[in-house]
């Protein structure tokens, strides 16, 4: 069902913990759809992301495409961050079945979550940063008929 | 361990090698159409009618009363829209229960868009009907009961003898899927009163794509499948020769066999229960303690998800299923944990484990030791323990 990258970053996830006094931190996702992503990001003076860590419940495309997001991010400027999106996420993880395409929009808004998290700590407002919603809804449920 | 520790018997079981003997000559020497006149043909005749006898037997019913189908789901099916077709004249009714399979959920959300009024009759939190809500949903119209004998998630099995008679008492039709408590459990079809019961091969160490619907003689069901004049009628399509062979077979090496693997099963999943109840934290056992199928363990482990749990079970090469939402194929977790009372987020924790007489303690002891382990890791990786260990240290 996975590819091999996600297997991969399934059974050993990067970056997985939580940060003291984090610069940001952005939870997504509830409990009744049965995944929640919760990034913590370490953004020095100069608008780096110097660390991150995660913590996901969810299934294996959850916990991979958490993964895959924070190593993404790691590095790179705000701006920077904000570029990785659900489909650069699914692409560094050679594809997702199509049911858990949710996961990489998830992944997707958790860091946009704590940028947001970030920006309102610091007063400072981020460029093509919107509010995140706390759910990603995930549309209808298929007709059966 | 190298070799796979196959925990997942309600989904399938392996069929046995006695049984795929049994079948093979009907691949190739003995291949005749049973509804020809040679002799090829017509000892494949013979042939299914000792298999239809084998399982008469087993549910002390009449011989032409059980019909072959191509599986649980086709018996289901035909029970449910046969009958709301046979008896519209009497009314347009239905009972059933929260709790079944999809192949009766579905078939009556169907039947629904047709006409037909279905009540779902709430299960208490250990998975048994409510006997009281199930009498006053009976109406005038009501023409059918359908209950499952047992739960194929959560192993709870039902108060038949009670349905069938409260079935009885007021002259409406009780139709079970026993697709998960054939060759587990004994039954039989007159003393519980069962009007008509599904069964599958494939749960039983049969073949799969083979079934059977008995339909009590008097009944007024009409073919569900058109076609040739097979099954007396009733169900058309030149007969699944080797299937119903090994069938047969199936079902007469669990009759000879059921108090033996009952025993065995309960045992390996008695102390599977225990030491899963007792060393890991935030678990729970779903379904009742002890009306219960042999075979069955169903658990929620509080803030991890069961598709992860899954998969790294199945890294340790221990093949069993949960009942979360990314299993089920849909957004939301099973129906019957649902059901049952429990809440999403420990429904996606669910942990089913169907066991099989092959199974042994060795093999018990090392699962419970990696779920141990397995549980442990998921939940140092989730936000839901972190929140909660960290409110309880406030
Ligand atoms: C309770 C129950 N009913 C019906 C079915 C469907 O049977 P089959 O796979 O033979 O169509 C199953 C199998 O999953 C089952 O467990």
């Amino acid at each position: 069902m996975y590819s091999e990258k996600v297997m991969e970053h399934f059974s050993n996830p990067r970056n997985v913990g939580e940060i003291e006094n984090a610069s940001g931190v952005g939870t997504v996702g509830n409990a009744k759809c049965g995944d929640i992503m919760r990034i913590y990001l370490d953004i020095n003076n100069g608008g780096i992301i110097q660390d991150v860590k995660f913590k996901t419940f969810g299934c294996g495309a959850a916990v991979a495409t958490s993964s895959m997001a924070t190593e993404l991010v790691k590095g790179k400027n705000v701006k920077e961050a904000l570029q990785v999106t659900n489909k650069a996420v699914m692409e560094a993880l050679d594809g997702l079945p199509a049911v858990k395409v949710h996961c990489s929009l998830l992944a997707e808004e958790a860091i946009h979550a704590a940028l947001w998290d970030y920006a309102t700590k610091n007063n400072i407002v981020i460029e093509g940063l919107d509010k995140p919603k706390s759910d990603i809804s995930e549309g209808e449920a298929e007709e059966i008929y | 361990m190298e070799k796979k520790i196959y925990l997942d018997n309600a989904a399938t079981t392996k069929t046995r090698p006695a049984v795929v003997e049994a079948m093979l000559p009907y691949f190739t020497e003995s291949f005749g159409n049973p509804s020809s006149v040679y002799e090829l043909a017509t000892q494949n005749k013979k042939a299914i009618d000792e298999a239809r006898g084998i399982i008469a037997e087993a549910l002390g019913a009449e011989i032409s009363d059980i019909y072959f189908t191509a599986g649980g789901t086709e018996s289901d099916n035909w029970a449910l829209k046969a009958t709301a077709e046979a008896y519209a004249s009497k009314g347009n009714h239905i009972i059933t229960s929260k709790i079944e399979h999809h192949a009766v959920l579905h078939s009556c959300e169907y039947l629904e868009k047709h006409g037909i009024e279905v009540s779902y009759i709430d299960v208490d939190e250990n998975g048994i009907i409510k006997l009281e809500e199930l009498k006053k949903a009976i109406r005038p119209t009501t023409i059918l009961i359908s209950v499952m004998f047992a739960n194929n998630e959560i192993g709870t099995i039902q108060p038949i003898k009670e349905i069938g008679e409260i079935a009885k008492a007021n002259q409406i039709l009780f139709h079970t899927d026993a697709v998960q408590a054939f060759g587990q459990l004994a039954i039989n079809v007159s003393e519980l009163n069962i009007d008509m019961l599904s069964a599958s091969g494939h749960k039983l160490n049969g073949p799969k794509g083979i079934g059977f619907l008995y339909i009590r003689k008097g009944l007024k069901l009409r073919s569900f499948i058109h076609g040739g004049a097979q099954e007396r009628h009733r169900r058309a399509g030149t007969e699944n020769v080797p299937g119903i062979v090994g069938f047969g077979k199936a079902v007469e090496i669990a009759m000879e066999t059921m108090e033996e693997r009952q025993k065995k099963e309960v045992e390996l999943r008695d102390k599977l229960l225990k030491r899963v109840l007792k060393e890991v934290p935030y678990v729970r056992l779903n379904g009742h303690r002890t009306k219960r199928l042999p075979n069955n363990a169903n658990f929620s482990f509080q803030f991890i998800e069961g598709e992860s749990l899954l998969i790294m079970l199945d890294m340790q090469n221990i093949c069993a299923s949960s009942g979360s939402a990314c299993t089920s194929g849909s957004l939301d977790p099973s129906h019957v944990l649902l059901a049952i009372g429990l809440p999403h987020e420990i429904a996606h924790g669910s942990l089913r484990l169907t066991l099989c007489e092959d199974n042994t303690e060795e093999e018990m002891d090392y699962v419970v030791d990696r779920i141990k382990e397995i549980v442990e890791k998921l939940r140092s990786m989730s936000p839901l323990y972190e929140d909660f260990v960290k409110s309880n240290r406030k």
